[in-house]
């Protein structure tokens, strides 16, 4: 069963969202990682770029195949985690650790409660597995 | 057993186990893995014009075969381009077993069928009938060893055996598609699930050092590493064999086969483009389609792109104008918009300590 942390925020593209005052840490689910398989390659954007709700921020490559990721909320990009560059692997390790992607001063901060629970996010992925 | 299936060419089959690709691509090159091939089709072809009628079909020369002894071939058009590559294996002077790629059986047999003009041969399409279970790497032979009788060091590269493996009757050759040592197993279909089991089970599965399970990710990263072609995307009906470097096979001077006379004629004229090997020099991964750029110019396509994780490089196949096939040659992967710089290299990319 995928791990879901509770004091999260999550998207239907299986992003989490970790709130820090004004700002957004966001990376890719447990349920996602594994769907991806090994996680080979991280294509993130530069400091003080700029994303709405829902745009691709970057990729994430497995073996087999490329898929975008995408911010559940807007803003501008603060930092992104350089160690992926040599470690993509992290994102398997620890997805909601070591293997954060982006951290973002968020524009709208409310966008935040639009967001699906963890219960909610974990009904979705069990209805997704049927 | 934890796979993650998928519909391959109509056929049901992991791409992944737990472990996953890059963990069973590892395993494969260090220890032993395990792959159910029982999706590649069976021809049988009997009969005292056996060997002449496949020899008229295809690229590689059949009467240099002894029994027991296997070649790598080419099924070929008029045009010298390939309708499937094969493995020709002649169990008799009598008798050859033609076995080809799952997505191609049909359009093989068909083919096969409609070129028998009066030759003596009978012909059964036998895939239904058949496993296929390969145990690749440098432990295989000491994993298959607990399961039979048969002197498995006495079978040489591209030779084959009749014998039983688990009290199970079939063939068992010294081929495979990975760039290691390793045996393919071709048993009753029924038995598949018991050789699969006793394999695992003798390679001690789960542990550290034990064969493992492989799906297809780690199949199709294994062949390209090992810089062998995978029909559809490497080779096909537009591809001629001296194109894809697949000269070697093509013995123009056996006699009249399909496709001769052009492929002789490309020979003297030379290719116009060549299949070649590259890494990509700069971050990235090459995938298939995208297109090489060389000097601004959009010279060709990748045909298979992938990661290679024993090199620890990102690698593929492309299709190049004759003059940028050397190696050296600098080219850019156009990687969903973004040029990312690479290098023709010589392939294989990764060959195995003898």
């Amino acid at each position: 069963m995928a791990n879901v942390p509770e004091d999260l925020h999550y998207s239907k593209d299986h992003e989490w969202v970790r709130v820090d005052g004004g700002q957004a840490i966001i990376g890719i689910t447990d349920y996602a990682q594994d769907s991806l398989g090994d996680v080979v390659y991280v294509e993130l954007p530069k400091a003080e770029e700029e994303f709405a709700a829902n745009e691709p921020f970057g990729s994430v490559e497995s073996v087999k195949a490329v898929s975008e990721v995408f911010t559940p909320v807007a803003g501008v990009i603060v930092s992104t985690n350089e160690t992926l560059a040599d470690e993509p692997e992290t994102v398997n390790s620890d997805p909601y650790g070591k293997g954060w992607m982006i951290r973002l001063k968020m524009s709208n901060p409310a966008e935040v409660d639009s967001l699906l629970t963890a219960a909610e996010y974990e009904d979705f992925t069990k209805a997704e597995s049927e | 057993m934890g796979g993650r299936m998928v519909d391959f060419g109509g056929w049901d089959m992991p791409v992944q186990y737990p472990a996953g690709t890059i963990e069973e691509h590892l395993r494969t090159r260090t220890h032993a893995g395990l792959f159910d091939v029982s999706h590649m089709g069976e021809i049988d072809v009997k009969g005292p014009d056996a060997i002449a009628f496949v020899n008229r079909l295809t690229s590689n020369d059949v009467t240099k075969l002894v029994d027991g002894q296997a070649q790598y071939s080419a099924l070929t058009t008029p045009q010298g381009t390939v309708i499937d590559d094969l493995l020709v294996y002649r169990l008799a002077a009598d008798h050859l077993l033609l076995v080809v790629n799952a997505s191609t059986t049909e359009k093989d047999w068909e083919w096969i069928k409609s070129h028998h003009v009066g030759e003596s041969v009978e012909l059964n399409n036998v895939s239904a009938d058949y496993c296929q279970i390969a145990l690749q790497g440098p432990d295989a032979q000491s994993i298959l060893r607990k399961l039979t009788g048969i002197p498995l060091s006495d079978i040489k590269y591209y030779h084959f055996t009749h014998g039983s493996v688990d009290g199970v009757a079939g063939i068992v050759s010294r081929t495979g598609y990975t760039g290691e040592d390793g045996f393919e197993v071709y048993a009753p279909a029924d038995r598949a699930e018991q050789l699969w089991n006793k394999i695992l089970d003798a390679g001690q599965t789960g542990t550290p050092t034990g064969v493992m399970p492989c799906g297809l990710a780690a199949r199709n990263t294994l062949r390209l590493e090992a810089g062998m072609a995978l029909y559809g995307n490497d080779i096909d009906e537009t591809t001629t064999l001296l194109e894809a470097n697949l000269g070697w096979i093509c013995k123009l001077d056996k006699g009249d086969f399909t496709g001769r006379e052009a492929l002789a004629r490309q020979k003297e004229e030379g290719v116009k483009r060549k299949l070649a090997g590259f890494e990509v020099t700069e971050r990235g991964i090459a995938r298939d389609h995208q297109e090489v750029v060389v000097d601004g110019q959009r010279v060709g396509n990748v045909t298979s792109g992938s990661p290679a994780p024993f090199l620890k490089k990102n690698i593929g196949l492309a299709y190049v104008p004759v003059e940028y096939a050397g190696a050296g040659q600098e080219i850019q992967i156009d990687v969903r918009g973004r040029l990312v710089g690479a290098q023709i290299i010589k392939t294989p990319f990764y060959k195995r300590q003898k």
